[in-house]
């Protein structure tokens, strides 16, 4: 049954951020042809504007479904993603103003432009490049299913709603770049606040407290052994991997990085490192969400899953204006990740696909001409993936999307420090920990944790924590070796280098 | 153009980093259900704190232009 108040709210606020998206074009004008103008803004975002970018950008609305959701599934290990997102930050402070001051003073717009930059090497650029659209396509997928959840909690058709988000973030980002996100993103980050303080203050009110909220999921925890209110001894291996590899892993998605590269200066990125954590402790209060769908006896919808906990909570605690307006912040909260993930494929596509491999000598207008359709592109393939493929598949992809994106560390922010590592030695550690990654998730049957014994006693380590070891411990063995290889003569002039 | 550079001697204000770090990646170390604060166990509480201190001692770093 289609709830028509909920919908109408939900039409309006997103009519609003349509027409925000097409305006954004006339924002801090800039010449859209150039691609640092249409992908990266012209890096000129100040603190606050690079505060509510990086925040639509880091923390999407996928997260903000399937966290509380995996809180109500599996309880404790599910919040591993609030120390994720809090250690993130001190890794930040400390990679991220001088990625920023490199790639600026070179006029790199992609890591793969920063990686050919550093190393010279081609081969690398593009296994970078390639490495980051891989994992990013399922991520767009699944912000399209946060959509999907939102839209079929007021009864529409999740596929028609999401053809016509399809369009109107399409032809934003299309026409806009990077300014139509990051002026959405305060909109959106007002609305999610509303949501959140109203949800947080008003949910456990009604259910008497955070002590009957608690003793609900102490009771499950009691009744099922899937379940825990804390951790199992068993699963703090698995927890404290899950926490350190995913923090190494956020700031090397593109996206993440275009949202970086977008400010103004490092002094920007330093001061979002001590401001973005906000954004943790809202995902945080969120999380305990899933504990008071349990007090509060609300089943997800079969659909979704888990993943549908937020919403149905939504829709029975609220009344339906504020549900809508709550299912339209969560909506619009997934187009704007959606559109930088777009747009950041877009620019390693055209960089270093395109330009070097396809038509080397091309023009300026050309490349954000081939960036826009490359946009168009990864977005409508992200909606294939949501519509062809059973939704736990994509799911399953992300998983392995962050042992994927992990193994451009060593080329990318350890290439930050140090030029000691052989291009060839990287390439080698990268085909190593893709395989050692890629072979240990299947070995766990679609897991991203595998279950070492180590001495009789079972370790449960994320996969992209141990294939980047192996990565990392190749790409070190083998530079002394790579570099003991005389070079081969490629005529006279080219020896010394 | 860089008018903020790191100040000499304020380096060691990012060993301050290994507090989270150490804080946060050995979960035995907080993974109890007491004490509670207004409800919240321990677990739940200490984890949502740590977000602020981190935030502070980055701050901090920041600051001093570590």
């Amino acid at each position: 049954m289609i709830d028509w108040v909920a919908l109408s709210i939900f039409v309006f606020f997103f009519l609003l951020v349509t027409v925000i998206g097409f305006v954004a074009a006339r924002w801090r004008r800039g010449n859209l042809k150039v691609l640092e103008e249409w992908g990266l803004a012209g890096r000129k975002f100040g603190t606050v504007i690079t505060w509510f970018l990086m925040g639509g950008d880091l923390y999407t609305a996928y997260t903000f479904v399937a966290v509380p959701g995996l809180v109500y599934a599996v309880g404790a290990q599910g919040f591993f993603a609030v120390p994720y997102t809090v250690l993130i930050y001190p890794l930040a402070f400390l990679v991220l103003p001088r990625f920023w001051s490199i790639c600026k003073a070179n006029g790199y717009v992609t890591p793969s432009d920063f990686v050919e930059g550093q190393t010279g090497s081609k081969t690398l650029a593009l296994l970078v490049a390639l490495t980051g659209i891989v994992a990013t396509m399922p991520y767009i997928a699944l912000q399209m299913f946060g959509i999907a959840v939102s839209v079929a909690q007021m009864g529409i058709n999740p596929e028609i709603a999401l053809i016509v988000a399809f369009v109107i973030l399409a032809a934003y980002t299309y026409t806009s770049g990077l300014r139509a996100p990051a002026l959405i993103a305060m909109v959106k980050d007002g609305m999610i606040f509303i949501v959140l303080f109203a949800t947080i203050i008003a949910i456990p009110i009604a259910l008497g407290g955070f002590g009957p909220i608690f003793k609900a999921a102490a009771d499950k925890a009691a009744a099922t052994n899937t379940f825990h209110l804390i951790l199992a001894p068993s699963q703090f291996a698995p927890y404290a991997t899950l926490v350190l590899g995913s923090a190494l892993a956020l700031f090397l998605y593109p996206h993440s990085l275009t949202g970086t590269l977008a400010s103004a200066s490092p002094e920007v990125v330093k001061r979002n490192a001590s401001i973005l954590p906000a954004y943790s402790l809202l995902l945080g209060l969120l999380a305990l969400l899933g504990y008071m769908a349990l007090a509060a006896k609300v089943t997800p919808p079969k659909a979704y899953g888990a993943n549908g906990i937020v919403p149905a909570l939504i829709a029975a605690q609220f009344p339906s204006w504020f549900a809508g307006f709550s299912f339209a912040a969560i909506s619009i909260g997934a187009m704007v990740p959606a559109s930088i993930m777009s747009i950041a494929a877009a620019n390693l596509f055209t960089r270093n696909i395109y330009r070097p491999y396809l038509r080397p000598n091309y023009s300026g207008s050309e490349e954000t001409t081939v960036a826009r359709v490359a946009s168009l592109a990864v977005k409508l393939g992200a909606l294939l993936f949501i519509f062809l493929i059973p939704t736990q598949f994509v799911i399953t992809l992300q998983l392995l999307g962050g042992i994927i994106i992990i193994q451009t560390l060593p080329s990318v922010f350890v290439g930050l420090f140090t030029r000691w590592f052989h291009k060839w030695a990287l390439v080698a550690g990268w085909i190593a920990g893709m395989a050692t990654g890629i072979a240990l998730f299947i070995e766990a049957h679609n897991n991203s944790t595998y279950t070492f014994v180590i001495g009789g006693h079972p370790i449960g380590v994320y996969s992209a924590l141990s294939s980047v070891v192996i990565n990392l411990v190749v790409t070190v063995l083998l530079t002394p070796v790579f570099n003991s290889v005389p070079a081969r003569p490629r005529g006279t002039e080219k020896a010394a280098a | 153009m860089d008018a903020r550079r790191p100040r000499k001697g304020a380096g060691w204000l990012l060993l301050l980093f290994l507090v989270p770090f150490v804080g946060l990646l050995y979960p035995p170390f907080y993974n109890l259900t007491k004490p509670e604060l207004i409800g919240i166990p321990f677990f739940y509480w200490f984890q949502l704190a740590a977000i602020v201190v981190t935030a502070l001692i980055t701050f901090v770093a920041y600051l001093a232009r570590a």
